[in-house]
């Protein structure tokens, strides 16, 4: 069979029909590398904010002295960050001024309000190593022999169900976009099939005249990457515009957290890349049925 | 150009001495031993036949209708596998061949369909072209020959033309120029004069004949007695009920258990 299984020429081409995009194909395939983009971007997007979010606060903790006497607070705030920068695999120590802490409270208690008898308690940031956060109730400890009022906050234990969510939905995303490329598979055997159908006595006319299995599944692969192109781009398209949109009101909000969420170029290469993956898939599933269904032929 | 009934028709390449070499000359080109063809679970279409032709010969198949003409000549150009028995085509027996190999013999034989079975979509050129194409002959080298068969038959005028606006008789010639343009050594056709006038049947079995002359072993289904009384050297297969009668004798060859 391998002998005269030769490429197609472009007059060959035209043994199957023309009428490319009249099928409802190319916009089946639009539809699903629409709804696969986005599942894809919002499962890097996810990624992309976990990440962010466990640089930021990941293995971090806040020491608060909470002391009523402004002196004594002071003076354990001082002795707290002294053994804190003493310590064995803490990377940074930093005391969080007043007036940072004035703005954080400007919400709640307005313009000038922490001034005078309201007791603030003196907040200090701590970077840890991996290994010291894991002792973090021995730090804890330490810090409270030289500043009995202090206590230490684990900002990673609060982030924690945040962070499980983020980590839920990227992996939904996940799935999600390989049910995409599963279901956009079935239905391109289903086209391819249905096109078989459609132009058996051709392909019998073709086997006929010695015809290899090859030389037939071309013909049709050729057919189904021009539809899968067309519908990717589109898809590609119509997911790009929703999410320039999204991004836009996204930065209208002037959220951190969700800001992060913010697709790097890399990302957009690879949602970019999606069509060309749904091509070639798109092909390969389309010869796999084709030579299949050919095989049952004489 | 259009070619006068008797003038050579435009079939100057293919290889015979390649054929004599595979085959030996003379030798049979097809052989049927005791084959046996039915369709699901019905009774058999055809019944232990057994003959042989011979390479170059020139064959009529005849019978009424239902006698399993067709089916006989699907067995000849590969569409169909035997129930049972063994047929050997160009030597070789092609009915436990492996599927793969089927395309390269198909190549080697050129088929007249009773119903044509032109490919809609593409111009009178094209469907000629098939068969090159579908053998790799670039398409530098296509427009000659395809242009010369096709005013062959006549229809050199209608080169572009669609098979649904060419009359019976154009399709059933765009089909005999299809089937003989790529020189094959086995030629099967299925009442390939039915919807012709009397004059373009002649010229169409000159064709067949300057084909069998230069060594195409020719096979034609036809009920057209006058047809068949204007080939003198032809043989003449007569199937019945599936089962062949031989009236001239000279088809049947000893059957196996014989030579045993």
């Amino acid at each position: 069979m391998k002998g005269g299984a030769r490429k197609l020429g472009a007059a060959d081409r035209r043994l199957l029909p023309e009428g490319r995009l009249a099928g409802p194909m190319p916009w089946v395939i639009a539809i699903m590398m629409f709804l696969t983009v986005l599942a894809a971007a919002a499962g890097l997007g996810l990624a992309g904010a976990a990440r962010s979010l466990g640089a930021d606060i990941g293995n971090r903790a806040t020491v608060q002295v909470v002391e009523a006497n402004p002196d004594r607070r002071e003076a354990e705030a001082r002795a707290a960050v002294a053994l804190l920068e003493r310590q064995p695999g803490v990377e940074r120590v930093r005391r969080v001024g007043a007036d940072e802490m004035a703005k954080l409270l400007e919400p709640w208690v307005g313009t000038g309000g922490i001034e005078g008898d309201v007791p603030v308690p003196a907040m200090i940031d701590v970077d840890l190593t991996p290994e010291a956060y894991a002792r973090l109730d021995a730090l804890g400890a330490a810090v409270a022999e030289v500043a009995p009022s202090a206590r230490v906050d684990d900002n990673g234990q609060w982030l924690a169900p945040l962070g499980r969510l983020m980590n839920a939905l990227k992996w939904l995303s996940a799935g999600l976009v390989v049910l995409m490329i599963g279901a956009t598979a079935a239905t391109v055997v289903l086209a391819a099939r249905a096109a078989l159908d459609t132009h058996r006595s051709t392909i019998e006319v073709l086997h006929l005249m010695g015809a290899t299995d090859v030389q037939v599944a071309r013909l049709f692969q050729r057919r189904i990457a021009l539809d899968a192109l067309f519908g990717g781009a589109v898809g590609l398209a119509g997911a790009a515009l929703v999410l320039f949109l999204i991004g836009s009101r996204v930065a209208a909000l002037g959220s951190d957290l969700i800001g992060s969420a913010r697709l790097p170029a890399s990302s957009w290469a690879l949602l970019v890349a999606l069509p060309m993956f749904g091509v070639v898939l798109a092909m390969l599933v389309a010869r796999g049925a084709i030579l299949r269904a050919l095989g049952r032929m004489l | 150009m259009v070619y006068a009934p008797g003038a050579a028709m435009p079939l100057s390449r293919g290889a015979p001495e390649r054929w004599r070499r595979v085959l030996g000359t003379g030798g049979s080109i097809v052989q049927f031993d005791n084959v046996g063809l039915r369709y699901g679970t019905g009774a058999e279409t055809l019944s232990d036949l057994s003959f042989s032709l011979r390479e170059g010969g020139f064959y009529f198949l005849t019978g009424p209708s239902g006698a399993g003409k067709t089916s006989l000549l699907r067995l000849l150009y590969l569409a169909q596998r035997p129930s049972r028995g063994l047929i050997r085509l160009f030597g070789e027996d092609i009915v436990t061949m492996p599927r793969r190999r089927l395309p390269g013999f198909r190549r080697r034989i050129g088929v007249v369909f009773q119903d044509f079975r032109l490919v809609p979509h593409l111009s009178a050129y094209d469907n000629v072209a098939l068969p090159l194409r579908v053998a790799g002959v670039e398409e530098r080298d296509l427009a000659g020959p395809v242009g010369e068969m096709l005013s062959w038959v006549g229809l050199g005028h209608r080169a572009s033309a669609r098979p649904a606006t060419l009359s019976g008789g154009e399709q059933q010639r765009v089909a005999i120029a299809r089937a003989v343009i790529a020189r094959p050594e086995l030629l099967v056709a299925d009442e390939p004069t039915g919807n012709v006038d009397p004059e373009m049947a002649k010229r169409l079995l000159h064709l067949f004949d300057s084909l069998n002359n230069l060594g195409t072993t020719v096979v034609v289904a036809t009920h057209d007695l006058h047809l068949i009384s204007s080939i003198g050297r032809a043989d003449m297969l007569r199937l019945d009920r599936g089962e062949l009668l031989d009236p001239t004798g000279a088809l049947r060859h000893p059957p196996r258990r014989a030579e045993a």
